[in-house]
């Protein structure tokens, strides 16, 4: 409880001291907020991170649905590794990735070439904004779509079977309240990360119209030292945000669900035809928009200069540091977020203040929307005074990290973590089960799966973030991520492309750790 | 009485700890942009070089880029830790002028080879490029040889930069506004449809020309260079424009606070010798302005047959918004 406190008091903090440290640099004349041209991009940005995610989780739905319902296929265990990994690919080896597949002269438009068809696909513009998102998003919110999934007991299959419903009955009564219950964490998160979505939307948006607020920030901090309108443009965001993460809780779903056993669970529905038709499908469609590009970097990867872009002890040396960060950053996230979702379930059930609840999983969800740059440059200011901000670097580093983390940690164990509790706070409260005892012997084995991955989404997104490294950086605190962009910028794209290779690996690695040592995941 | 020994035994202490602390070499510290500073950028060569000569110890501290530089310094205000700041460009310079931080550079730098008379008393030029449209032979048989005809005649695709983000895109910006002054919007206008996407950075965009998206890319004239040399190809050319082409100088400069003061000066005079500018145009891909006795690498083309064209920092640092309203403008039209 207490620490849940401690965990949100961070968050406010950092937002806090980000603006404090701004507002005192900055001269408050009249900023040139209002605009058409703000007001455009503002509707832009709502228009894009709004389809994108009703694309993203919409698609995740059946994708979902088809993993669940199918145990048993070669490479199934591979392709849910796999999910998580396109959101926290750095944003520039995605839309090569993307262009790779989808471009102009991508693999689509080359197949069908060959064949003597000028399909002509142009992808630039809003398509390519939503295709590169719905690339990023649409896999991760299957895989936390997922585990809700698996979490529904098995008392639920067993009691669906007897009473004959059809797979349509099923997915009324059964799987539509587990995914009320899911569905806008998972759908608040890919809003916010489409909302603040920046080198992605101008590289595949083909023009100024298409561009999203954070350009409007980033210029306004960087090029112009404009703090005011950073500032300003900052609270539009995080106006607009909060109203639409409000609005998505409200979709919530808060009945409790039956207590179950969780036993393996043997559905009644598999063998209708049109239900390996539709699960057919979905999969398929999950191997075009998931495997594909991260086919098209591993192949880009494998085919640059390896020997050469391996033997440089410079890129070890990134590697080995952005592996503390991550390895640290995942840890700290991992309690500091757990601390949260602990002090969010206690409110939402046994005092019964769900929207207390709920304001506090809104808070704290709103770092992602805080523009790093904006917090990092007021923290500068801020700490500039009293410590060497540069020798710290890494230390903010992780920091920074850790509080992008946050939100993830906390929508990823936040809704299974609540059901545990609700299913079994007055049989352990009447048996006196209290702290350790009680995290140990009921929340752990229910929740390793959610937290395994809570782990891997923190490290790699640690692991694969440039953020503040670039405002904080010097030459001796170099990161794997920061280093890509480097080779990219001298343009040693060979290179770089072995290095995105390196990077993916290590996230899949990352996740591999959390999965394994932490979910005790085998076979899914 | 007996006290007495301890003031020499005390002085002798302290005199020893002051000459430990002069045998120390001085440290010179050298903000830089990070890729002059990569493995493969000028730094790791410039710095032993330097040390040599100096008898100290130069560090660099590698930040994003040019326009991160400016951000820092201004961020760090006279507390700023830099003896030395470099990497700022021409387009930068009013403003990191206006700071205050910076120092003259008391340098005679008459015999430089720039394209035009260098007469800032502050910043002291170290390269220089033109930005040029690189086009994929492989894809485009004759390019444009003229801005003119890239806008008016023209039907290849393109891949920009943003102003608002990046220093090529401001180039192109300004460069648009050198050829076609007040008639830029409509030139803008034309172009608009053919521009494939308007990147954040260089970095986007070269990538996306090079997987094939578009023929031309903004880049710079020397571009060509790195791919001849460093990859053996002659895939990429640069489409070189009868108007001329816009310029980027990088420069230097040392902080009028520092407590090196003297060897920031010598950095500064180090960095425009021969020695130094013989390292510039196969690591950091620009111009040297002090051309190697045996000329360039055949790679380079000649700068002397490039027409610069540049707008006097002070008008684009009063100009710069207006005129970025005005391209976001026509962009949306």
């Amino acid at each position: 409880m207490l620490l849940g406190w401690v965990a949100l008091a961070l968050v406010l903090g950092a937002i806090a001291a980000g603006v404090l440290g701004l507002a005192t640099g900055a001269d408050l004349a009249l900023p040139r907020l209002v605009s058409p041209y703000t007001i455009g991009i503002l509707g832009f940005t709502l228009l894009q991170a709004g389809l994108s995610t009703l694309i993203s989780v919409g698609l995740a739905v059946p994708a979902a649905r088809a993993l669940a319902r199918r145990q048993r296929f070669p490479g199934r265990s591979q392709l849910v590794s796999l999910l998580a990994l396109p959101m926290v690919v750095p944003p520039i080896v995605g839309v090569l990735a993307i262009v790779e597949i989808w471009g102009r002269t991508g693999l689509v438009n080359a197949a069908f070439g060959a064949v003597g068809l000028d399909l002509g696909l142009d992808i630039y513009g809003l398509s390519g904004i939503l295709l590169a998102h719905v690339f990023f998003n649409m896999p991760f919110a299957t895989r936390m779509l997922l585990h809700a999934w698996a979490a529904i007991p098995g008392e639920q299959w067993r009691l669906a079977g007897q009473l004959g419903l059809s797979g349509l009955q099923v997915f009324r009564f059964v799987e539509w309240p587990m995914l009320r219950r899911v569905i806008p964490a998972a759908a608040a998160l890919v809003f916010l990360l489409c909302f603040t979505s920046f080198a992605i939307v101008l590289a595949l948006g083909g023009g100024p119209p298409n561009a999203t607020l954070e350009v409007a920030i980033y210029q306004a901090v960087r090029f112009d030292l404009d703090f005011a309108l950073a500032l300003m443009l900052g609270a539009v965001q995080v106006a607009v945000c909060a109203t639409v993460l409000t609005a998505l809780g409200r979709f919530r779903q808060t009945a409790p669900l039956g207590l179950g056993v969780n036993p393996p669970t043997a559905r009644p529905d598999l063998s209708a035809t049109w239900g390996r038709i539709g699960d057919t499908a979905a999969i398929g469609l999950l191997l075009v928009v998931l495997v594909a590009p991260l086919a098209a970097v591993a192949v880009q990867g494998l085919t640059g200069p390896v020997a050469a872009a391996l033997s440089r002890p410079a890129l070890w040396d990134a590697a080995a540091r952005s592996l503390a960060v991550a390895l640290i950053t995942g840890l700290v996230a991992l309690v500091l977020g757990c601390a949260l979702v602990a002090t969010m379930r206690e409110l939402r059930v046994r005092r019964y203040r769900p929207r207390l609840a709920g304001g506090l999983e809104t808070l704290s969800s709103l770092i992602l929307v805080a523009p790093p740059f904006v917090l990092g440059a007021g923290w500068f200011l801020l700490l500039r005074p009293v410590v060497d901000v540069f020798q710290l670097g890494l230390v903010l580093v992780v920091v920074t990290n850790v509080l992008v983390a946050l939100p993830f940690v906390v929508r990823i164990v936040g809704p299974a973590a609540t059901a545990v509790f609700e299913q079994t706070w007055r049989l352990a409260d009447s048996l006196g089960m209290q702290g350790w005892r009680r995290l140990h012997l009921i929340d752990l084995p229910a929740l390793r799966r959610p937290l395994g991955l809570a782990f891997g989404i923190s490290a790699a997104l640690a692991f694969g973030d440039l953020g503040v490294i670039a405002l904080f950086g010097t030459g001796e605190t170099q990161t794997l991520p920061l280093y890509l962009y480097q080779l990219v910028g001298a343009y040693r794209v060979g290179e770089a492309a072995v290095v995105g290779l390196v990077l993916v690996l290590g996230c899949l690695g990352l996740f591999a750790l959390g999965d394994r040592v932490i979910g005790a995941r085998r076979n899914d | 009485m007996p006290t007495r020994p301890l003031i020499p035994l005390l002085t002798a202490v302290l005199a020893a700890g002051s000459a430990a602390a002069q045998a120390q070499p001085a440290e010179l510290t050298v903000y830089t942009y990070s890729s002059f500073v990569s493995d493969w950028g000028p730094g790791p060569q410039l710095e032993p070089l330097f040390e040599a000569e100096c008898a100290c110890d130069l560090r660099f501290v590698g930040v994003e880029d040019g326009v991160a530089l400016l951000s820092r310094l201004r961020l760090e205000g006279p507390s700023t830790g830099a003896d030395v700041v470099l990497g700022l460009d021409t387009n930068l310079v009013a403003e990191a002028a206006a700071t205050g931080l910076f120092a003259p550079h008391d340098l005679v730098l008459g015999d430089l080879d720039l394209p035009y008379a260098w007469d800032d008393p502050i910043f002291v030029p170290y390269d220089y490029g033109h930005f040029a449209f690189v086009y994929d032979t492989e894809a485009l048989a004759d390019a444009p040889d003229s801005l003119e005809a890239l806008v008016y005649a023209s039907d290849a695709p393109l891949l920009i930069q943003d102003p608002r983000t990046s220093t090529p895109g401001l180039g192109l910006l300004l460069w648009m506004r050198t050829v076609f002054g007040d008639a830029a919007g409509d030139a803008w206008a034309t172009l608009r449809p053919r521009i494939v996407t308007v990147s954040a950075g260089w970095s986007e965009a070269y990538g996306l020309f090079l997987e094939g998206e578009a023929p031309m890319v903004l880049s710079y004239v020397t571009s060509p260079a790195y791919h001849r040399l460093a990859e053996g190809t002659d895939r990429y050319a640069a489409a070189l424009f009868q108007e001329g082409h816009y310029l980027q100088v990088e420069v230097a400069g040392r902080i009028a606070g520092s407590d090196q003061p003297d060897l920031a000066h010598r950095f500064l005079d180090f960095l425009v010798s021969a020695d130094a500018q013989a390292v510039i145009p196969t690591t950091n891909w620009m111009y040297p302005v002090r051309l190697p006795p045996d000329g360039l690498p055949d790679a380079f083309a000649d700068p002397a047959t490039i027409l610069p064209l540049l707008i006097d920092p002070a008008t684009v640092a009063a100009n710069r918004q207006q005129w970025i309203d005005d391209w976001l403008a026509a962009m949306s039209r």
